[in-house]
């Protein structure tokens, strides 16, 4: 289980944001591109280190030992140049839980059975995408990390993902994404945390703050996408 | 994963030492020789019936005579077959060379095109017609790689009095390359040069260059053949080597190398004092 | 000067006349290279990695070196390998001058920096792209470097045979080294060289229309491999 206890001070990317996260919650960043959404996640995962300040997991600091128990899901997926299969198989292999059945059974969960021998390169976009979060899954995470993990992907393989999410959280695992779709988010978040200018500017429970966002950057933020959308569909 | 790159690079290594292994078994030794020698193809005729007596295999360095007797000092081969007298008389008294032994002797030919430009057709004195090569500029081909042919070329300069490199790069021109490149170079230059005969009977791209001079003394052009001293290098082995200079000097070497001839012609003359 | 068509006519009936010397000069240059190929691709290919993943003081001078290796004069190899192992030299008691052994050698240390100059860019560009996901799932470093590798399998091929293009071509080193002994250090590259020097042009240019078609040969089969390759590889594993 996850006291997340987070500090970071940044130069100018990330300016000086603290904040904490508890456990078998969706927490969700959002805000307006180059916010740095994507950074403190990738500053949670220790793929970044601060130039200031300090990052602890349940009061211990971030090492590989803490890293093996968390996953991310990348916004492009990265794919090795080989069979579907053989992409699971490999992160199998890293945490020494290489059973064929455990890979099919993964391959199932995420409807890409079928394509087992297929080389993961010739995946469209979606089928990819669920690939890596099969890759995730493989790791066994406390801590799923989603960095825009569903943009521009076909409704079907969001809603498989949005689900397997679900379910995730729903077995005690945190989750901590960036998305840009206020549908999904408000389908998913228990909280949000409203990111602007590498700034933490709103820190609230989901319902709460789409309801009656308190921060002037929240609120221009909310009425610029609803009103897009408004747009779009007329 | 280190475990298998070693045991690749062991395999690899063992592989190698496969190759190896059955080329440095059986009775060899590593004949440092002139150019001329092996590319006229005497020797191509000769140590097979050398090999067919004796049983030992004769492995041939090509290369020019001042090098064949620098890769000897460095003790990287058991006998030399040269033709540069000054060089091998140094070699022996140096240490180097156990003994030096005539073994055979042709001559070297001033070789220039058929129109002859220079108008040394037929002359008598050798260093005479090279003065006149030189004041009339035509191009002129030397080795200039400090080979036997090469030392003799400067000599015949130097009878002439004259020094050539200093047109170096005009009318005189070093190719620094083998015989056979030099007459290359000269057929499509029209230039002039000196050879050994063996190499010019031999070679088949002649162009329309001719022999212009020969005949003379100092045209001389004796091969000595020396087994490398294994005082200064133990690891040379004189016993075969001393077979195949025996051999070489001997009645039935002697009568091989005479029995040798390119369209119809002999390139080498034994003249082996020894029986 | 003989005439173009001739020379192919003789290159083509010395090939089918199965001439048991050009035979024996075909084999050792196949040997020598492939082999000289093999150790450099052992060496050089990790070695690229470790470099192209590494960050280390110092890497830009190593990645240099490399660059500039590549371009060194084989006769240069050839007359360092010369020295190392002549009677007189510091390796002279491992007794390998004038034998294929000492061709290998100087072939390997010709083409291993640019196997492992290629294969570091390689790796590179690679690992910008897996860098996150690895990292990501903390995958060790002798794992990513073999997965890597692995990854560039393709153009790593090509790598190789740029190796052995420049082994199989090269003259300067052998010559000096394997002293173009009949029968035991001769290829075909120093036959062309020895032929030349006999003023034999036409064969040489034959032969060298032979070593033309080796060439054609191994890169159609290295081509036809690869093109199997991705399918075969993945669902091996």
């Amino acid at each position: 289980m996850k006291d997340v206890c987070l500090d970071v001070e940044g130069k100018r990317l990330i300016d000086r944001v603290s904040l904490t996260l508890f456990p078998e919650t969706i927490s969700l960043f959002m805000g307006p591109s180059g916010a740095g959404k994507s950074l403190l996640l990738r500053l949670l995962h220790g793929l970044l280190s601060p130039s200031r300040g300090s990052i602890t997991w349940a009061g211990r600091v971030l090492d590989d030992r803490m890293r093996k128990r968390q996953a991310m899901v990348f916004q492009n997926p990265v794919m090795l140049n080989r069979s579907v299969l053989a992409n699971l198989t490999f992160v199998l292999r890293l945490v020494d839980n290489n059973h064929p059945h455990v890979a099919m059974e993964l391959l199932e969960r995420v409807a890409l059975r079928q394509h087992a021998r297929q080389p993961a390169m010739e995946l469209s976009g979606g089928e990819r995408q669920r690939l890596a979060i099969a890759k995730a899954l493989a790791v066994q995470p406390e801590v799923l990390f989603l960095d825009e993990a569903m943009s521009h992907l076909d409704p079907p393989s969001v809603t498989l993902i949005e689900e397997l999410i679900l379910q995730q959280q729903r077995q005690g695992i945190k989750v901590i994404m960036v998305s840009h779709d206020l549908g999904q988010i408000q389908r998913l978040a228990d909280e949000i945390f409203f990111v602007h200018q590498g700034q933490l500017v709103e820190h609230a429970v989901a319902q709460t703050f789409f309801a009656n966002p308190q921060s002037f950057p929240a609120q221009l933020f909310l009425q610029s996408q609803s009103w897009s959308k408004t747009f779009y569909q007329e | 994963m280190w475990r298998i790159i070693l045991v690749l690079v062991i395999f690899m290594v063992g592989w190698v030492g496969f190759l190896h292994q059955p080329l440095a078994q059986g009775k060899f030794i590593v004949l440092q020789s002139t150019t001329s020698t092996a590319n006229s193809g005497l020797l191509d005729y000769l140590l097979p019936i050398f090999e067919r007596e004796t049983g030992i295999t004769v492995h041939v360095v090509a290369v020019g005579s001042g090098q064949a007797i620098r890769n000897a000092m460095n003790g990287d081969g058991d006998v030399i077959l040269v033709h540069a007298r000054q060089d091998e008389d140094k070699f022996v008294a140096d240490g180097f060379g156990v003994q030096r032994w005539d073994v055979m002797y042709n001559d070297f030919i001033i070789v220039g095109p058929r129109q002859d430009p220079a108008m040394v057709r037929g002359m008598e004195d050798a260093a005479a017609a090279f003065k006149k090569i030189a004041l009339s500029k035509v191009p002129f081909i030397s080795r200039g790689d400090d080979s036997g042919t090469h030392k003799m070329e400067m000599s015949l300069w130097r009878i002439a009095g004259m020094d050539p490199t200093q047109a170096s790069g005009q009318w005189y021109r070093e190719s620094g390359s083998s015989m056979g490149a030099t007459i290359n170079i000269a057929v499509e230059t029209q230039g002039y040069l000196v050879s050994d005969r063996g190499t010019w009977i031999s070679f088949k791209n002649k162009g329309d260059l001719e022999v212009l001079v020969e005949g003379n003394r100092t045209l001389y052009n004796p091969y000595g053949i020396i087994l490398v001293n294994p005082k200064k290098h133990p690891h040379v082995k004189a016993q075969e080597g001393q077979v195949f200079i025996d051999w070489m000097v001997g009645a039935k070497g002697q009568k091989v190398i005479e029995e040798f001839k390119v369209n119809g012609e002999s390139l080498f003359f034994p003249n082996a004092t020894k029986k | 000067m003989t005439d173009l068509s001739d020379v192919f006519f003789l290159a083509i009936s010395l090939v089918l006349s199965g001439n048991n010397d050009l035979l024996e000069i075909v084999a050792l240059s196949l040997r020598v290279s492939l082999t000289a190929v093999g150790c450099a691709v052992l060496v050089g290919m990790p070695l690229g990695a470790a470099v192209g993943l590494g960050r280390f003081p110092g890497k830009n001078i190593i990645v240099l070196f490399f660059n500039a290796m590549m371009g060194i004069p084989p006769v240069v190899v050839g007359l360092f390998v010369y020295m190392m192992v002549s009677k007189s030299g510091p390796l002279g008691w491992l007794d390998i001058l004038y034998t294929p052994t000492a061709m290998i050698t100087a072939q390997f240390i010709l083409i291993t920096p640019i196997i492992a100059s290629l294969t570091r860019q390689v790796i590179e560009d690679l690992h910008q792209h897996h860098a996150q996901q690895f990292r990501s799932l903390c995958v060790p470093r002798h794992v990513a470097i073999l997965e890597l590798l692995r990854e560039g399998r393709t153009s790593l091929l090509t790598t190789a045979m740029a190796g052995l293009g420049r082994a199989m071509a090269e003259v300067g080193a052998v010559i000096i080294v394997g002293g173009n002994i009949n029968h035991l250090t001769r290829v075909m590259t120093t036959a062309i060289a020895l032929e030349t020097s006999k003023g034999d042009l036409a064969l040489a240019l034959a032969l060298g229309i032979v070593l033309l078609a080796m060439s054609l040969i191994i890169n159609s089969a290295v081509m036809g491999l690869r093109n199997r390759a991705p399918s075969v590889i993945g669902t091996v594993s």
